[in-house]
């Protein structure tokens, strides 16, 4: 199973040279990038854990190449993404957002139904990895 | 009918230029004790045509095209709209004196010939802001367009455009939930949205259009929708479609690890019915509701405030418009149509593709586009907007492209309609050579290689095939939509276009 959230989950991994465009074209719309990682890829997690604060006043993508090599180090099997902030007035939020880290095995989401009354079905979706606790979830 | 209208003045077509410039000058409304004999009056005399009155901020200004019938004073006949669609009957009235009635009068304050369109004018009408009901486009549509439409010396009117003052924009809600919002809710940034209609759009079974819905999903559209007329019918009744539809969104979700939705189109006879719709949408944990043009601008509203209550996603079609807003003589532009649904606060608006199947000139689709998602619309007569615009932080709308539009395609869609901007691709998924969700696979990963392309800084227009070529090596099903899909393009004349060109300036 291949997670697909983010803006570039459906071509092959970027290389670390096109990650770095992708995050130099950010800065260049004078954009805040953020790493982030997790082991809890729910598709309604919103808050991963930060690595550090947004990159704020950065020019060269050098920078952050080198946090996201930093924070490959330690959260290497753990998914990993770069988000980019725009902090311009009426928008105030992501303009970017891709997956550039994986783990090795990806197990996906299993879908819980709960029969209700009628037809009707309460849904849950629940990652198959989160059944171990925070930090032992991808070996 | 006042006396002057069937007498013919010159005819247009003999007018000069200096004539034409004339036009505005003097104003010939007459005053005091006069004004209020009884019998027909001029309206152009009756305080309707001031051109001399500078509009307040605070004024709605209506920019009408009207078509005079032949041998009508251009000026009377602009007149006659201001009047008609503000205080005026027929014959003078004395119970206007006991009204504050130089307030309450539209005035036409400029009328100017359309360019290469003899017999054609722009008429500038002002109208106070106590005229119009705060928060309520039944009211602000039915003294603008209510009753002049139908007008006898006219050949033709349309409504091009309006100027919404701030005083009267922040009386409405705005779209429920808003671009930024919805990108946040749906985890989706960076890219258009993706999303397809469930095709065929008659006889379906609930648990065969859930099939649909589910194998387009999976293979990476973050949207399915309902079509326009899917409602309630033998072959698939509301809860049927609703139940299935539900089962493939979550299904989808687990497999891919992202949210989706699909819209489920809630329209119906009456209002509780669409409550009920919408309710049942809600209590199954969908993300976003649909309803059509047609239901009305009120049912409209209404909808939009059962949205923002219930955190839902509320996507218009725009089923009908092309009656009144195709043709470029008479009618209502859909660029009112589209301010008109910013403010009553739908969150999605079917307004063009350029390339694809409808009705489309680049320049003016760029004029809708503008007015759904910009803070602030300067005019930019070229894309046949007429004025300023400024939306007072009111959510922005995102406009959705579908209609015969396909993966190969994916560079001309981004130049054109930008990145915040749904692109529906219905038979260009559902039609794959193979399956659903392989024409899904082939859209979505055409779009992420040309938006990849763009942020690099290459010059994705003009190497778009190059860039969707290298994709396809890798992915099989993009490979096969091109080639299936490589020589489909509509290429027709647009029947609605801006009336000025830009021209190059001389370098000084």
């Amino acid at each position: 199973m291949r997670i697909t959230q983010g803006c570039f989950s459906f071509l092959p991994d970027l290389t670390d040279e096109q990650i770095s465009r992708q995050v130099q074209y950010c800065l260049e719309k004078g954009w805040a990038v953020n790493i982030e990682f997790t082991d809890d890829p729910h598709p309604r997690n919103s808050f991963w854990e930060m690595w550090g604060l947004p990159m704020f006043d950065l020019r060269d993508a050098a920078g952050v190449m080198m946090e996201l090599g930093q924070c490959r180090k330690v959260y290497g099997n753990s998914y990993i993404r770069l988000s980019a902030f725009d902090n311009s007035h009426g928008w105030e939020s992501v303009r970017l957002s891709f997956i550039v880290n994986r783990p090795k095995d990806e197990p996906g989401f299993r879908l819980e139904r709960h029969e209700m009354a009628g037809r009707n079905i309460r849904y849950t979706t629940k990652s198959y990895a989160v059944d171990r606790p925070e930090g032992g979830r991808y070996g | 009918m006042p006396p002057d209208l069937l007498i013919p003045t010159l005819p247009t077509s003999r007018r000069t230029q200096q004539e034409e410039t004339k036009m505005n000058q003097h104003s010939m409304t007459i005053r005091g004790k006069e004004r209020y004999k009884s019998g027909v009056m001029e309206y152009k005399k009756m305080g309707y045509w001031e051109p001399d009155y500078v509009p307040k901020d605070t004024d709605i200004i209506a920019l009408f095209r009207v078509t005079p019938q032949d041998g009508v004073d251009p000026i009377e006949a602009a007149a006659a709209v201001a009047g008609e669609s503000s205080t005026a009957t027929w014959t003078v009235v004395w119970t206007d004196r006991l009204t504050a009635a130089e307030k309450y009068r539209a005035k036409c304050y400029r009328v100017d010939p359309v360019p290469n369109s003899p017999g054609q004018y722009f008429a500038y009408i002002a109208y106070d802001l106590d005229l119009f009901e705060n928060g309520s486009i039944a009211n602000l549509s039915a003294s603008i367009i209510g009753n002049v439409f139908g007008f006898k010396p006219l050949k033709a009117l349309r409504l091009e455009d309006m100027r919404l003052p701030v005083a009267y924009v922040k009386t409405f809600q705005g779209p429920a939930t808003g671009i930024v919002v919805e990108r946040e809710r749906m985890d989706k940034f960076g890219r258009p949205l993706l999303g397809a209609t469930v095709k065929p759009k008659l006889g379906l079974s609930g648990r065969n259009y859930g099939r649909v819905v589910y194998e387009a999903l999976k293979g990476g559209l973050d949207f399915t929708k309902d079509d326009e007329n899917i409602n309630s019918q033998p072959f698939m009744h509301w809860r049927e479609r609703f139940l299935y539809c539900m089962e493939a969104v979550n299904k989808a979700q687990a497999a891919s690890g992202e949210i989706k939705g699909t819209y489920l189109n809630v329209t119906a006879g009456t209002m509780e019915d669409m409550y009920e719709r919408a309710e049942f949408a809600k209590e199954l944990g969908s993300v976003i509701i649909m309803i059509d043009l047609v239901i009305g601008y009120t049912a409209i509203q209404s909808m939009a405030k059962w949205a923002r209550r219930n955190d839902m996603i509320l996507h218009l079609h725009r089923a009908g418009h092309s009656t009144y807003t195709r043709q470029r003589s008479h009618g209502v532009s859909f660029r009112v149509i589209a301010k008109w649904m910013r403010l009553a606060g739908v969150d999605h608006i079917h307004a063009g593709t350029v390339v694809g199947k409808l009705e489309g000139d680049p320049a003016t689709t760029r004029g809708y586009y503008d007015i759904c998602r910009e803070d602030y619309n300067p005019v930019r007569l070229e894309h046949g907007v007429f004025f300023d615009q400024n939306w007072a932080s009111l959510n922005r709308m995102m406009p959705v492209a579908s209609g015969g539009i396909h993966a190969g395609q994916m560079h001309q869609l981004l130049d054109h309609l930008g990145e915040d901007v749904i692109l529906q691709f219905g038979g260009g998924t559902i039609g794959h050579p193979m399956g659903i969700q392989a024409g899904a696979t082939a859209n979505r990963v055409a779009l992420e290689a040309m938006i990849l392309a763009r942020n690099e800084g290459r010059d994705y227009l003009r190497e778009g095939p190059e860039i969707l070529a290298k994709a396809a090596e890798t992915c099989t099903p993009l490979k096969s939509a091109l080639e299936v899909w490589k020589n489909v393009t509509f290429n027709y004349e647009s029947t609605d276009m801006p009336d000025y060109v830009p021209t190059p300036s001389v370098a000084m």
